[in-house]
């Protein structure tokens, strides 16, 4: 198969990500496509490795999966406290620092 | 498979400076885990102190070393940017440290967890409980920022750039008092943070599929190996630059600064304000240096069209404010887009103007923010543009201080800030960027605007009946208030010395 299928799937994946991040309003879920953001720049990663024939790519791929559960744990931890004192893991409630 | 693995030779003593602060911020985990509550602060403050003046030490005993040590790059640029940090690390640590500005403790939450107004607040608070999880995390904010100057490749520039964020998201969310805006200020910069991150990295994939490697000089070879122009090397550029972009706080990617300067407890922001752009900017040079100085016509232009707006944006809207803070963020992104003009100069002097505005800027800073959680109302910080009124007749010196600062940030002569403008424009109008100096010297008459009235507020204005008290602070504040000062006055009157260690240092090694 086409190894540059991938990269179109992973360019896919990465948009409907960052749309995901715009559209949505849910804190988790923004924080699960931002982690399918980083999980498309994996794929490309594997592909572009593939394709070029450089090991670089796969190496890359596992820093930036330790990289996602470190953002994991700190992103939790914050969005765990904003729900438990508003009740709400809403990203539009939050909205006492503006102008 | 008859392969075998070569262990890589590492020049130890070239990156010891990160090395021992990172040792230390693990070591200050485990403090953290085992030490008693009682000598637990005592412990962490000889810690993050130790670390961070031993690896300035360090570091100053490496000033002649250039090496590129694989994935890093310990060249002049690398080297005055850490050492830059580490200082900048240094003072913002004693502001971190100052215990007597607030009568329940120091400028952090007892215990970031517990509910806002909670009982288990109050009650950890009146016992005295303080949190000491912030120094370790200070000292891993400070490995990144120094790791992210150095970076030589795409992969440690974003192990870098997370080592960097994870912590400050952390900290952004500590404060004290108006815990609210503080968790939302954490909330955000995350979201934001996280969100720029995936965009870096999904271009570093696709530079990555352009040149078949990750390292910078490697993509620079590639380029002049073949100049025809793939959409990938268009998609890639932008998106890493995007992520680069908004560490630095450059418009169109601004949005976070003001929220997060405001939310976040000051001793933080200072630190935050003052060495993130450091070591942002450290990598945005490295990458449109190293990798891109070859294709410099085709990013030029764009970074044009940046610059201009982030100058115009933030001197604007900085006047509409009417929060101290929030007015510092703006006044923070007009400042970014200044050192993007030296940026886009891409020559030695440059470089070389930009880490000296870097120095005069983040010195300022931490002595503004060390002011602003002075000047108190009611346990917390009076940050109304309106409680400044007058300030000028209860606390002369302070007043004088936060004038000085000011006038660096507007660019008036004898102050660091004037220097550092003047040998950024310099360096533009080498380059043959006129248009850019005078949109420059534009924006710098509005920004002047704003910080004057700051001056007036606290000099030319009645005092309000209730206002707010200025503390007196422990010996902490006063260090770094007296360095900022000093600094300020000395780069601004005999800027020489400095001039020329930036000028030793402006070549990025390849």
């Amino acid at each position: 198969m086409n190894p540059e299928n991938y990269i179109i799937l992973s360019g896919l994946l990465f948009t409907i990500g960052a749309l995901g991040v715009m559209i949505r309003r849910n804190a988790i879920v923004v924080f699960m496509s931002i982690e399918l953001m980083l999980n498309a720049a994996n794929l490309a990663f594997v592909s572009f490795a593939r394709i070029n024939g450089t090991l670089d790519g796969q190496v890359v791929a596992f820093f930036v999966m330790i990289v996602a559960a470190a953002e994991v744990v700190v992103g939790l931890a914050i969005i765990v406290t904003i729900f438990r004192t508003r009740r709400s893991a809403s990203i539009d409630e939050p909205n006492l620092l503006k102008y | 498979m008859d392969d075998v693995l070569i262990a890589p030779d590492i020049d130890y003593l070239a990156v010891a400076p990160m090395i021992i602060v990172g040792v230390t911020a693990v070591v200050g985990v485990l403090v953290e885990a085992f030490a008693p509550r009682r000598p637990r602060r005592g412990i962490q403050l000889v810690l993050t102190f130790g670390a961070l003046i031993a690896a300035f030490v360090v570091l100053i005993s490496q000033a002649g070393t250039r090496v590129i040590t694989g994935s890093l790059a310990i060249d002049g640029p690398s080297l005055v940017l850490q050492g830059l940090i580490l200082l900048i690390a240094i003072v913002s640590a004693m502001l971190m440290a100052e215990r007597r500005v607030d009568p329940a403790g120091d400028a952090f939450s007892p215990r970031a967890s517990a509910l806002p107004g909670s009982e288990e607040e109050r009650v950890l608070s009146t016992r005295g409980f303080m949190q000491t999880e912030v120094w370790p995390l200070m000292l891993f904010a400070v490995v990144g920022m120094m790791l992210f100057t150095a970076a030589n490749d795409l992969l440690v520039m974003f192990i870098a750039l997370e080592i960097m964020s994870l912590p400050l998201y952390l900290l952004a969310g500590m404060s004290r008092r108006r815990r609210l805006l503080s968790q939302e200020a954490a909330l955000k910069y995350f979201i934001l943070g996280a969100f720029s991150s995936a965009f870096f990295i999904f271009g570093a994939a696709m530079l990555y599929g352009f040149s078949g490697t990750i390292s910078l000089p490697g993509i620079a070879d590639a380029l002049s190996a073949n100049p025809g122009q793939t959409p990938l090397i268009f998609i890639g550029f932008g998106l890493v630059v995007i992520g680069l972009l908004f560490k630095v706080g450059a418009v169109p990617f601004h949005q976070w600064v003001p929220d997060v300067y405001q939310g976040s407890p000051s001793a933080v922001t200072a630190f935050m304000a003052a060495a993130v752009k450091v070591a942002a900017f450290g990598a945005l040079l490295r990458f449109l240096y190293v990798a891109f100085g070859g294709a410099r016509w085709d990013w030029q232009p764009a970074l044009w069209i940046i610059a201009i707006a982030t100058m115009l944006v933030g001197s604007i809207l900085a006047i509409t404010q009417t929060d101290i803070k929030r007015m510092l963020a703006y006044s923070s992104i007009a400042q970014a887009g200044f050192i993007l003009v030296g940026v886009i100069a891409v020559n030695p002097e440059g470089v070389a103007a930009v880490m000296f505005y870097l120095a005069a800027y983040g010195f300022a800073t931490l002595g503004a923010f060390a002011v602003i959680s002075l000047v108190r109302q009611d346990g917390g910080e009076a940050t109304h543009l309106s409680n400044w009124a007058g300030l000028g007749k209860r606390s002369p010196v302070l007043a004088l201080s936060m004038s000085l600062f000011m006038l660096s940030f507007a660019g008036i002569p004898l102050t660091s800030g004037f220097i550092g403008k003047f040998t950024v424009f310099e360096a533009a109008i080498l380059a043959d960027a006129v248009p850019l100096v005078i949109v420059g010297v534009i924006a710098s008459i509005i920004a002047a605007f704003f910080y004057v009235r700051v001056i007036v507020l606290m000099f030319f204005t009645e005092p309000a009946e209730v206002g707010p008290t200025v503390v007196l602070p422990s010996v902490f504040t006063t260090l770094v208030l007296a360095i900022s000062v000093a600094v300020t006055v000395i780069l601004g009157v005999f800027p020489q010395p400095v001039l020329d260690l930036v000028e030793q240092a402006n070549v990025f090694l390849r």
